[in-house]
Order: C-alpha cells, then sequence, then structure tokens
C-alpha cells in the first residue's frame, strides 16, 4: 500500500517534563511542540526553517520514532508512528549536524560497512554501495582513514553516506550543515541535490535555520516557531507574500535614541523594521509600503543625526518573510534546540 | 544508486547486527595493543599477590592456581561492567545509540554483538594472564572433562553476559549515577564471588546469596573441574553448578530482553534517548 503522504501529521504535540532541581517558580514542563499539522509529500524536498529551540528537532525525532508525542498523530509513509515502529525504521534513515557517531578506531569504510548491516543489507551490497557512495561525495581516497583521524566536514560527509547507504524512502536530515565550512557545506547540498534527482520518488524532510540553504534545496518550506507551524509554501510562495512591499536595507552612523512617539516604525509607510548593531555601524533592514514612503524614513534618521553610510533595495528574501511572521530575524530567536 | 536495497529481516537481521556490532570490539583488541600491555600487568599483580600469600601461609600448591584462575576471570567482570553496563551510556553521549535505536533491528542484537566482542576482548587477555602466571609461578591443571569445562564456560559467559545487558539498562536508565553503581559493584564481587579463593570458605549462605552473579558458580565449577584432585573445594558438584548457570542464563537473558524494550519504551516516552545530559 502507498501512503498519500510521505509525512502527516495531525495536533502533533510535545511536553517535555522538565527534571532535575528547580525553583519554586520555574516552570515544570515546556512545550517543544504546539499542535503541529502537517501534510508532506511523497518525492522531494521539504523543509522545516526555524531558529533553535523552534521545535524542528523534537519533530524530526517523533517522526524518526525516537520519541513519542504527548498527544496528536503523526504518520510516516502512512504507518503509525507510536505503533508501526520497526516497518518504519525499515524505511527512514536521519543525518544530523555536528554528528559524532561511529567508532574512532575504525576506518570509514569499516564504519560504513558496519551501518549497513545494521539495515540488514548483504555483505556484498553494502561494500558496492560504500564504493559508489564514497567517489560520488568524493573522499574514496579517505577509505582507509581511522575517523578519528578525519576533519569535521570530512566526518560529516561520511555521516551522509551513512544515512544515505541504506537505501531509504524518507531521510531526515536535521541541521545537516551545522558546522561545516562553505566548501563542505556546499559539497553536501549538491550531494542532496543529486540524489534526489536520481531518486525523484524519495522524500527528504530538511531542518535548517541557514536560510539560503533551505531557499536552495526545498521544493516546499514550513516556518516554525515556538513549536508552531507559521506558514508552509514554496520558498517563491513564500517570497511572493512580502513581494508587494519594498524591501530596503539602511547602513547608518551612528543612530542616535528615538525620541519618544517618534520612532522609525512611526514613520508612514513603515510596515516592518530589524534593526542588527554592528561594530561600526547600525543596519536597518525595513519593509516599506512602496518607494514613495523611502524619503519619510531618510528625514527621520537625519532628524536623530544618522549618517546614511549605505541604502541597498533588494529583493525579498526568506528573512523577510520570516521577519512578517514572527516580528524579528531569524538569527536575533535565541533559545536552546530541544 | 539505481537497484533497491535488499534489507535482511528476522534471524538474518539480528545475526548481521550481532556481527557487525561486534566487530570494533574484535578489531579493536588488535589495533589498540597498548591496552593489552596495561590489562594483563595489574591483574598479574594481584594475582602474583595472591599466590605469594598462599605460598607463605603453607596453603596446599592448587590454591595458586586458583589465584591464576581468579586473576584471569576478573577480565570478563571488567569488560560486563565498564564495556557492557556502561557501554550504552557512552553510546548516547557519542551519537551511536540514536542510530542503534533508529535501525530496524532489536537493541537486543546490538547488546549481543557488544557481548561477543567483549568475551572475545576479555579472552584475550585472560588467556594471557593464565598462560604468564601459569609459567611465571608453574602452576599444573588436572582438567577432568574438557568437553564439560567448555560448555560451563559458555553457559557461563551468556550468564554473565546477560547480566552485562541488564546493567545496561539500568545504567543508561540512571544516567550519571551509572558510574558510581559500576564502582561500588567492582571490588565486592571479587570477594563475594570468591575469585581469589574457593568461594564455600565463605559459608553456605554467603555463596547462595553471590550465587546471583554468574561468576561465582561458573569460577566454582571450572575450579573443581581443573584441579581435578583437590576434593572438597566446591560449593555445590559441577552438575548442579550446571544447571544452575543454565536456569540463570535464561532468566537474565529473558530479563535483559524486557528490561532494554522497557528502557526503550520509557526512553521514547521521557525523551531520553534523545537527551545529552551528564
Amino acid at each position: 500500500m502507498t501512503a498519500n503522504y510521505a509525512i502527516e501529521t495531525y495536533d502533533l504535540k510535545r511536553i517535555y517534563k522538565i527534571r532535575g532541581p528547580k525553583r519554586k517558580d520555574d516552570p515544570a514542563e515546556r512545550v517543544a511542540l504546539g499542535g503541529v499539522s502537517l501534510q508532506v509529500a511523497r518525492g522531494g524536498l521539504f523543509g522545516l526553517l526555524g531558529p533553535n529551540g523552534a521545535g524542528k528537532t523534537t519533530l524530526i525525532k517523533i517522526l524518526s520514532t525516537l520519541l513519542l508525542p504527548s498527544s496528536g498523530r503523526a504518520l510516516v509513509d502512512g504507518l503509525d508512528v507510536t505503533k508501526d515502529v520497526t516497518e518504519i525504521r525499515r524505511r527512514i534513515s536521519m543525518v544530523s549536524g555536528g554528528e559524532t557517531s561511529g567508532f574512532g578506531l575504525l576506518t570509514v569504510e569499516e564504519n560504513l560497512w558496519m551501518f549497513a548491516r545494521f539495515y540488514g543489507l548483504e555483505n556484498a551490497d553494502a561494500k558496492r554501495r560504500i564504493d559508489e557512495m564514497l567517489e560520488v561525495v568524493g573522499i574514496a581516497d579517505r577509505r582507509r582513514t581511522k575517523i578519528a583521524d578525519l576533519s569535521t566536514g570530512l566526518r560529516q560527509k561520511m555521516n551522509f553516506i551513512r544515512g544515505f547507504i541504506s537505501d531509504p524512502d524518507i531521510i531526515f536530515l536535521d541541521e545537516p550543515t551545522l558546522g561545516l565550512d562553505v566548501t563542505a557545506a556546499r559539497d553536501v547540498r549538491e550531494f542532496v541535490k543529486r540524489w534526489l534527482r536520481q531518486n525523484p520518488d524519495r522524500t527528504i524532510l530538511l531542518t535548517t535555520h541557514y536560510m539560503a540553504e533551505a531557499d536552495e534545496l526545498c521544493d516546499r518550506l514550513a516556518i516554525i516557531d515556538s513549536g508552531k507551524l507559521l506558514v508552509e509554501d514554496t520558498p517563491a510562495g513564500l517570497k511572493k507574500r512580502v513581494q508587494d512591499e519594498a524591501m530596503f536595507v539602511l547602513k547608518v552612523a551612528p543612530l542616535g535614541k528615538p525620541v519618544e512617539g517618534d520612532r522609525i516604525e512611526d514613520v508612514p509607510g513603515v510596515q516592518r523594521l530589524a534593526v542588527t548593531d554592528h561594530d561600526a555601524h547600525v543596519e536597518l533592514t525595513m519593509a516599506l509600503t512602496g518607494e514613495d514612503a523611502l524619503p519619510g524614513v531618510l528625514a527621520h534618521l537625519s532628524r536623530r543625526g544618522a549618517g546614511l553610510v549605505s541604502l541597498e533595495k533588494r529583493e525579498p528574501t526568506l528573512e523577510d518573510v520570516f521577519i512578517q511572521l514572527v516580528g524579528r530575524r531569524l538569527t536575533e530567536a535565541a533559545g536552546v534546540e530541544a | 544508486m539505481s537497484t533497491r536495497a535488499r534489507k535482511a529481516t528476522g534471524i538474518t537481521l539480528f545475526w548481521r547486527i550481532l556481527w557487525a556490532r561486534a566487530y570494533p570490539r574484535i578489531v579493536g583488541a588488535w589495533r589498540e595493543k597498548d591496552w593489552l600491555f596495561f590489562e594483563t600487568v595489574v591483574p598479574l599483580g594481584t594475582t602474583a599477590g595472591f599466590v605469594f600469600v598462599y605460598r607463605a601461609a603453607g596453603a596446599p600448591p592448587e590454591f595458586a592456581g586458583f589465584a591464576v584462575l581468579g586473576g584471569a576471570m576478573t577480565a570478563f567482570w571488567l569488560n560486563v561492567l565498564w564495556a557492557m553496563g556502561s557501554q550504552l551510556y557512552w553510546d548516547k553521549d557519542g551519537g551511536n545509540l540514536e542510530l542503534y535505536v533508529l535501525s530496524p533491528g532489536p537493541l537486543m542484537a546490538i547488546l549481543v554483538g557488544m557481548a561477543v566482542g567483549g568475551i572475545f576482548m576479555a579472552s584475550v587477555r585472560a588467556v594471557t594472564v593464565i598462560v604468564v602466571a601459569s609459567l611465571l609461578f608453574n602452576i599444573s591443571y588436572q582438567v577432568s572433562s574438557l568437553p564439560l569445562l567448555i560448555l560451563v564456560f559458555l553457559v557461563t559467559m551468556a550468564a554473565l553476559y546477560g547480566l552485562g545487558m541488564i546493567f545496561a539498562s539500568v545504567f543508561l536508565a540512571s544516567g550519571r549515577e551509572a558510574w558510581h553503581l559500576a564502582n561500588l559493584l567492582q571490588e565486592p564481587i571479587y570477594l563475594v564471588s570468591g575469585f581469589y579463593f574457593p568461594v564455600s570458605a565463605l559459608g553456605f549462605w554467603v555463596a547462595t546469596f553471590a550465587s546471583v552473579i554468574p561468576l561465582t558458580l561458573g569460577m566454582d565449577a571450572i575450579r573443581q573441574i581443573i584441579f581435578s584432585t583437590q576434593s572438597n573445594i566446591g560449593f555445590l558438584p559441577v552438575e548442579t553448578e550446571l544447571i544452575l548457570l543454565c536456569f540463570l542464563a535464561v532468566i537474565l537473558l529473558a530479563l535483559a530482553w524486557y528490561s532494554l524494550r522497557k528502557l526503550e519504551e520509557i526512553g521514547r516516552r521521557d525523551g531520553r534517548l534523545i537527551e545529552r545530559r551528564r
């Protein structure tokens, strides 16, 4: 039986009980997922974009059967995550960013062989797949290197092979490029895209807080914050939501204190504003109702004695979508990932 | 990758997982040779101490052999405590536990693989201790039945590593406290299980109580088989001890299977499988 969706969740909730010593007024529990409903179609890459602590990892752990939901329902390939555990595990795999799995004294190919056997692959098939994927990922020359001697980037490439070696129908990538340098992250993204081209019937669920990564890879995207799913669409569709507005980035130095009742947000035509402090200047990212609102903003800055360093009009990004939905930048959203 | 991977299920999957997990330990035994030196020298020192005490006290010559046997068997006890009991705890910290649980096979296959690898590693050390100490102290053995010796050893290992699998669940559930638990168990067992002397010397009730640890009956039976000229050293007849060991093996392995299932259930419910907490 083929399920309509690769992944379905219905009002999925997960509440963590906070253990250990705590003060009287500390909360006894924390809501990691506050009722998430989501349908991911079969085939392609679906992204979950959100800051640390948004609930992305918790959702992935539930879908990958490592964690039970507190309430609600989750189906993977049409199978219930609370009941059909073994059958789901046969069909899925997972790769996490910063993963340190494996045994340091084993070589790359030995580690991969071990994990392939955990999924019941035949010896010859496991070795053939390892050979092929080492070539594809570009670490064939490291096959006999002990993994304790690998750099972070090389180790994550090995982790990727580990995740894909079992030939999963659905794979969960949890912040897979976390901590990687630009080149290694690009290689990993290229690998993902190539795998999906070769296997169009497979599904990848990617969590990330890198907007460029989400924009580049995802066919569809959901934005999640504080355990709630805020919106879901294609990256282009999401950006279209803020297309009617004019996006400007202004760098000013210095930006004096605002006068009560005369803040930038109070200038007619300013829809939203995100302020980022840098050493030498302040960056103002703002959405205006139109370009004709700009003179008012510049006049306001002039009143506050701010010198204009640069002014740039740009196309809307996913960050703008996030700011519109959440009211702050993705990078400003602090918290601890569950 | 054009063709779909064929994935085994059932017993074949269990078998493949078992040997895949045993592999790092079997290979590791040869790749990191320094451990062999340190883990052989220390028990040799303890063994030598007992041998000299026995000889100074004028004990029968077989008592030196008892000490050598005890020195060799410590390898298995230490392996069960530190490489079985606390292993899942370290695996959780390193990220392997999630991948074990995520794979479609039973966690029991992983644990049995660890046990097989652990028995191999500990056997290398135990054999080294026996060979070196026997040559050093001129120990002679009178084996009454080699097949019986092998059978008793294998059943003892099955029961002992079944206990190790239970420890793995308990240690994982108790987190950092597992460390203290392992420390607490390590030394007293040398005494109550009669590692360096016949356990019958402790009296019937202490020996009975200590028999919960399979090494107590296992070593007592092995002692009786390999020092067959010495009479009245056994706690119970070898055949009785073998039956009790079989019983213990079944009970402990069944309990291990149950506790692992329970651990996974609780872990999924409370989030303990995915937390990084020390």
